[in-house]
């Protein structure tokens, strides 16, 4: 067993052969010929056939990368097109009585050198391009002796490094991975690998190459940028698992991504993902979800070391909204109490934290720390589509004070002459039993209902849920619970506002069907439930 | 003759992409269409050339158009760095 260490392009594991690329070709020898047109005629037809291969491969990717990838091979194209280039090549075939190919290569070191010389890592990695389409010439002008390569296997490739050409060229249904010795993670290759979702390792190094062949088997760990060339039981067992866990998610993804959220008799559901932090976003939109429908901003504070401004604020909301690309972003405002609280804050201790200031109850002791909070998010509802919404609501009183903090703000803001949205909407939590029973009441002040069962159930069974002793009592379907909830939709419902779930009941599919009969507009989950919940209301006939 | 100014406001500056789109628009008119950055200059119908430039983000170029339709040409490339780049 014997492991290498490069940078993972594409995660995902693959188990199999190596067929090692060799990328020598044909080789470039300098010629003296007598008939300058005659070579020039020769090169002539060889580029016409580059330019055909190549539309052909741009056709080709078009299908199987998407048209923002396939430009690639529209610009190869314009390259090989290019009048300096060309006329280079003309040039040292007139003044030097050489022959075409050698012209070609001489030219396509000269342009690379430009491109590998730049101060700029993008650039640089252009210098492949010059390669690759100086290559296609030299193979056009040596038909005979084309080395295209034939997979009759599924197989692992090796290269020293691989051009997009190739990348697409190769019959994507028996690669396995790819692996190269050199290559940048800004290549084409690398990012037409994530698009062909192969997984792929880059730069491993020169050694690697030299110390496998054809047919080894092999493990390459695409997440890990690792590859284990004869893995031993052990390493291929945990492998193997690994990699049917992945077969399963992605079976998943490709079954269900894209599908419509509705049952057999046609009701349909919105299905939003919650987040903890921006990173999380890509995970979001990998498992397909509808929008967020819980963003928990209290990260923003528990990893700073002061309260965090309202420009690094804004920059988190906004970078979220536009990842999200107009679907629904629901923002929480901070919801932290004594029993999670960052220094900073110096909120005295609390015998009983959960029933004591925290969340817009702090907000409004503080409302400087508010204020901060909703300048940012007003700010960046100009860049996406947010929903805000403010947890621990038990009474009309302080959503009167809440909503009368944010006309202030928005008044503010325009007077700045900041751009903000006309649409953001506003929603309350419905977590505690108190919200839920006059939930009639708070319908009307508000856009939205969301419901955050985790506290629900303590405050309603009157139970810590980190109590192992009164476990027994704290009933996730209680029927309490379950009343309140039913309770707070219909009053939603009956002032023309929808409501969602936002809690861990949302992801228990026990539940899902009794959610659509109570008409619960939306259910929010951590990303890697959506897909499964997905499935499971499309299994549920309610009629 | 005409004399356009533009910032580059794409991240990536004048990368591959916008360059042959560039090259592209460029040869769709008579004119001869120059960008400058500092003292060097290339022909906007050039795509290596204008890639080797190297123009980044926030950096100034000057465009010159000369020839028979460069109202046309001048218009167009207007619309091209506002849409593109």
């Amino acid at each position: 067993m014997k492991k290498f260490k490069g940078k993972g392009v594409y995660g995902g594991v693959a188990i199999g052969k190596l067929r090692v690329i060799n990328r020598t070709g044909v080789e470039v020898r300098r010629i003296r010929i007598d008939d300058i047109q005659a070579e020039k005629k020769r090169l002539e037809n060889a580029r016409l056939e580059a330019a055909k291969q190549l539309e052909e491969i741009y056709s080709k990717a078009l299908v199987s990368v998407g048209e923002a990838n396939a430009r690639i091979f529209e610009i190869h194209l314009m390259m090989l097109e290019d009048e300096d280039y060309n006329e280079s090549i003309e040039n040292i075939i007139e003044t030097q009585w050489t022959n075409a190919e050698y012209a070609v290569a001489v030219t396509s070191d000269n342009f690379a050198q430009m491109f590998s010389s730049m101060d700029d890592s993008y650039m640089q990695a252009r210098a492949s391009d010059v390669k690759d389409i100086s290559n296609r010439i030299i193979e056009c002008l040596n038909p005979d002796e084309k080395s295209e390569e034939s997979l009759t296997e599924k197989v692992i490739i090796c290269a020293d490094d691989l051009a997009p050409s190739e990348t697409v060229s190769l019959d994507k249904d028996n690669v396995l991975a790819f692996v190269t010795a050199n290559g940048s993670s800004n290549s084409h290759t690398a990012i037409l690998a994530r698009n062909m979702n192969i997984p792929a390792i880059i730069g491993l190094g020169e050694e690697f190459l030299a110390e496998i062949s054809d047919g080894m088997t092999a493990v390459v760990d695409g997440m890990a940028g690792e590859l284990i060339i004869e893995p031993d039981t052990d390493t291929m067992t945990k492998m193997q698992l690994r990699q049917s866990e992945e077969a399963d998610k992605r079976e998943l993804l490709q079954r269900l991504r894209g599908k419509e959220n509705v049952t057999l008799d046609g009701t349909r559901i919105k299905l939003y993902a919650n987040i903890g932090s921006a990173d999380n976003v890509g995970a979001v939109l990998l498992n397909d979800a509808e929008g967020i429908g819980l963003f928990r901003s209290e990260f923003i504070y528990l990893e700073n070391d002061d309260f965090p401004t309202e420009e690094q604020q804004f920059s988190v909301y906004k970078k979220v909204l536009e990842s999200m690309a107009g679907k629904k972003v629901i923002i929480r405002t901070l919801d932290i109490g004594a029993d999670k609280q960052a220094p900073y804050f110096n909120l005295r201790r609390e015998e009983n934290p959960a029933l004591g200031l925290r969340a817009v109850r702090l907000c409004l002791k503080r409302p400087d720390i508010f204020k901060t909070q909703l300048r940012a998010l007003y700010r960046a509802s100009a860049f996406g589509n947010l929903g805000i919404m403010f947890p621990m609501i038990t009474g009309k009183p302080e959503l009167e004070r809440i909503l009368a903090i944010c006309s202030e703000v928005e008044k503010e803001l325009q007077s700045e002459g900041i751009q903000i949205s006309r649409k953001i909407e506003k929603g309350i939590m419905i977590e505690t039993p108190a919200a839920a029973v006059i939930s009639d009441m708070l319908a009307p002040m508000v856009d939205f209902f969301s419901v955050g069962t985790n506290d629900l159930i303590q405050y309603t069974l009157a139970c810590d849920r980190q109590n192992a002793d009164v476990e027994d009592y704290c009933d996730s379907h209680h029927e309490a619970v379950l009343r309140l909830i039913k309770f707070a939709a219909d009053n939603a419902h009956s002032s023309g506002k929808w409501i969602g779930i936002c809690g861990e009941l949302a992801a228990d599919t026990q539940l899902t069907e009794r959610f659509l009969q109570m008409g619960i507009d939306e259910l929010s989950v951590s990303p890697h439930f959506v897909l499964p919940l997905r499935e499971k209301i499309r299994s549920i006939r309610l009629k | 003759m005409k004399t356009l100014e533009f910032t580059i406001n794409d991240k990536l500056g004048i990368h591959a992409r916008p360059a042959g789109m560039l090259v592209k628009k460029a040869k769709e008119f008579q004119s001869e269409i120059i960008i400058q950055k500092d003292d060097k200059s290339v022909n906007a119908t050039k795509l290596m050339a204008l890639m080797g430039m190297n123009i980044k983000h926030g950096e100034k170029v000057t465009v010159t158009v000369n020839g028979a339709d460069e109202e046309a040409a001048a218009a167009a490339i207007e619309k091209f760095f506002a849409d593109n780049l």
